[in-house]
């Protein structure tokens, strides 16, 4: 039953777990995830799912329960921003090694301090080494969509992997948009009932989870998991291609946005690349070939992809919503940049819309057009830049 | 539930023998003690700690129950979801609606004083249905003995040394069975390694209420405290004797002394067994000993009177 409502960023996260009806919810409140729980509390107490939830102390118990639930077998869930990611971080790593297939849906906010609710994507990339795969919004239909897809990917047997589903605070989760819905009869068919090849609460064939592994063995569980992320880079397509195949919506680890004969283009994640591609049109009216290139996956990196798909433009900006100390330029320029051969175009790095910094097509205009000159003219100037900030 | 030790005897043991444990270690005695009454139907949640790291070295396992080992300060929110997916489970068909499972969530004192302590505390409000059984040896014996908030005053640790200037630890300990009475929750013992019947009769009530319980067991480290191996339980036999550690019980509010020793025991005798005490039979200016005996005193004292209460109260 498809079907055309509006919703809020959150709103629609909480509708996809409606519609996959998990096992186990740890609940706990943060801004802006806070309104995610709220709704799906609601569903739980109005009978319209069966989940059990888990009301913690904590988000550190948040995850703790969720690795629990996940190693007994439950589907479980949580959400989460900001501070809450930073205080549950230590678990989260241990949720991904142990290979516990929980979804999270984090609703990215800017990390203490100074203490500010408003978004940018620190506390997620604070975890990109955490091992859990890591998929960036544009809007709410997506929010949706990429919800829903999660449990697919990270219960695959070649993955085995929690997958965090990331949404622009406020932006996105605050924003009340049009969007199709499948309902639960077509999600669930789509995500398949959840039958883990062990459970913990196996007492005939009973197992230990999460012994001391010394120098002999613990090596090769950290390969077993650069193998699981691989993999997930040909999973997280094909499970797009097949919700596409139902919805018509077909997902991968990139948006080409006007990009096959772009002069300039923007690399982004989130909700500022709907404002790109409002530039990029723009532009175009005014005679510059503009085009967007959106990440949807962040980890596994699609290093190789953003490669081939910039290859032949002329110039390129990256933007980064949050900054890696020390290193110039933040996480997704350097990313990017580890994997540009000697035919990539000239890239310039902006670290932009800390804190909530708001960002408005007039911007990204701006660096179209810098882009175009730098184009013609093949001197970048400043690499690493800020977009908006006082100096 | 009655303790019939001789058909127990017959039982498999669920810990296998070969952990790395050291000789003369009691806390595997508590884990063997209390999987003789829970059975083979039990999940077990551990801590980090010397039970989880010895029992557990990969490709070994010496637990014949499923058992699961997240991080040091989280084993109650751990084995919560666990509960929590086992209900679930049930209640939509994945798995036998009349299937019975206990759950045993174990952990140091440091796991469960100090680093576990939130945790623990959401997990007993919350109601799950879960025993959890703290093996208190006084300090962090894991990591080689520093003071927890378990470890008694006076007492020397690694980071609370005999000096010159400072000698032991300063503070008073932690009341945790207090703390977790205080939750208002079905079942709360306090038990002795050297007093297997009673504590197995506690786990047994511990798993047998409907809801969380806590019990709080001595188990004394011979390496912590400095005494003989061999002196393992008889340290914490006395430490009951002596009314430092008085065996009690919380059961649905009504408060019971499990014993009354019938010789009082003065606590000189049981820091004369243990090293770390040693410095305070030398010199004690602060009069610890002192204190130790009063609070003793003030606190049997106490229980009495709760006991006396309960029973007036029926």
């Amino acid at each position: 039953m498809h079907k055309q409502i509006a919703l809020t960023g959150n709103d629609a996260g909480a509708e996809a777990l409606k519609d996959v009806n998990p096992d186990v919810a740890a609940v706990f409140p943060i801004t802006p995830q806070t309104e995610l729980m709220h709704k799906f509390s609601s569903f739980a107490h109005d009978g319209v799912v069966e989940t059990e939830l888990i009301h913690v102390e904590s988000e550190h118990s948040a995850q703790s329960a969720c690795f629990g639930s996940a190693a007994a077998g439950a589907r479980t869930i949580t959400a989460t921003s900001s501070q809450g990611l930073m205080l549950m971080a230590e678990i989260c790593v241990l949720t991904a090694s142990t290979r516990l297939p929980v979804v999270m849906p984090v609703v990215n906010r800017a990390i203490s301090a100074p203490i500010n609710i408003h978004c940018d994507h620190s506390d997620s990339m604070f975890c990109r080494d955490s091992g859990w795969i890591q998929l960036y919004c544009e809007d709410t239909q997506e929010v949706y969509d990429t919800v829903i897809q999660a449990f697919r990917i990270a219960e695959h047997p070649d993955v085995l992997l929690p997958v965090m589903v990331c949404l622009d605070g406020f932006i996105i989760s605050h924003t009340m948009e049009g969007l199709e819905v499948i309902g639960p009869e077509a999600t669930q068919k789509f995500v398949g009932p959840y039958d883990p090849a062990f459970s913990l609460l196996n007492t005939v064939d009973p197992i230990s989870i999460g012994p001391l592994h010394l120098a002999e063995y613990y090596f090769e569980c950290r390969r077993q998991m650069i193998e699981a992320m691989d993999n997930a880079r040909r999973v997280i397509v094909e499970v797009g291609q097949e919700y596409g195949e139902l919805t018509g919506r077909t997902y991968g680890h990139l948006e080409r946005y006007r990009l096959d004969d772009a002069e300039v283009a923007i690399v982004a994640i989130g909700s500022t690349c709907g404002t790109a591609k409002v530039a990029a049109d723009k532009m175009r009216e005014n005679g510059i070939k503009a085009g967007v290139l959106r990440l949807r996956t962040f980890r596994p990196f699609p290093g190789e992809e953003i490669a081939e798909a910039l290859c032949g433009v002329g110039a390129v900006a990256v933007m980064d919503r949050s900054v890696s100390y020390g290193l110039r330029g933040g996480p997704v320029f350097s990313e990017i940049r580890s994997f540009a051969g000697a035919d990539a175009p000239p890239m310039i790095s902006y670290i932009y819309g800390i804190g909530g910094r708001d960002v408005y097509t007039r911007d990204l205009e701006a660096i179209f057009e810098d882009l175009a000159r730098i184009g013609r003219s093949g001197d970048c100037g400043e690499v690493y830049r800020y977009l908006g900030l006082r100096e | 539930m009655a303790i019939n030790l001789k058909k127990m005897a017959a039982n498999r043991e669920l810990l296998a023998g070969g952990h790395r444990s050291c000789a003369g270690c009691s806390a595997p005695a508590v884990l063997r003690q209390a999987l003789h009454v829970s059975g083979p139907e039990t999940i077990v949640g551990f801590a980090t700690g010397c039970m989880e790291v010895s029992t557990t070295i990969y490709p070994f396992t010496s637990w014949r129950v499923p058992f699961i080992h997240c991080a040091f300060e989280n084993v109650a929110a751990t084995l919560s979801g666990a509960e929590a997916a086992f209900r679930v489970l049930k209640r939509k068909g994945r798995l036998p609606e009349d299937k019975k499972l206990n759950f045993i969530a174990f952990g140091g004192d440091g796991g469960t004083y100090d680093i576990g302590f939130q945790s623990l505390s959401g997990m007993m409000e919350r109601g799950h249905d879960m025993l959890y059984i703290c093996y208190d040896n006084n300090a962090y014996m894991n990591t080689g003995i520093q003071r927890s908030s378990a470890t008694p005053r006076g007492a020397a640790t690694n980071t609370s040394p005999t000096g010159k200037v400072v000698s032991g630890k300063q503070q008073q300990r932690k009341d945790m069975t207090a703390c977790m009475i205080a939750h208002n929750i079905p079942y709360v013992a306090q038990a002795s390694v050297s007093n297997h019947i009673d504590f197995m009769r506690k786990v047994a009530r511990g798993l047998e209420v409907d809801g969380p319980a806590f019990i709080n067991i001595l188990a004394p480290c011979h390496r912590g405290w400095r005494c003989k191996p061999e002196d393992s339980i008889e340290v914490a036999r006395l430490a009951v004797e002596t009314r430092y550690w008085p065996l009690f019980e919380v059961d649905d509010g009504r408060w019971k002394i499990n014993r009354k020793p019938k010789e009082v025991v003065p606590v000189a005798d049981w820091f004369k067994l243990q090293g770390r005490f040693r410095h305070l039979l030398k010199e004690d200016p602060d009069g610890i000993l002192d204190w130790h005996q009063e609070k003793i005193e003030k606190n049997w004292k106490s229980l009495l009177q709760r006991e006396q209460e309960s029973q007036i109260e029926g």
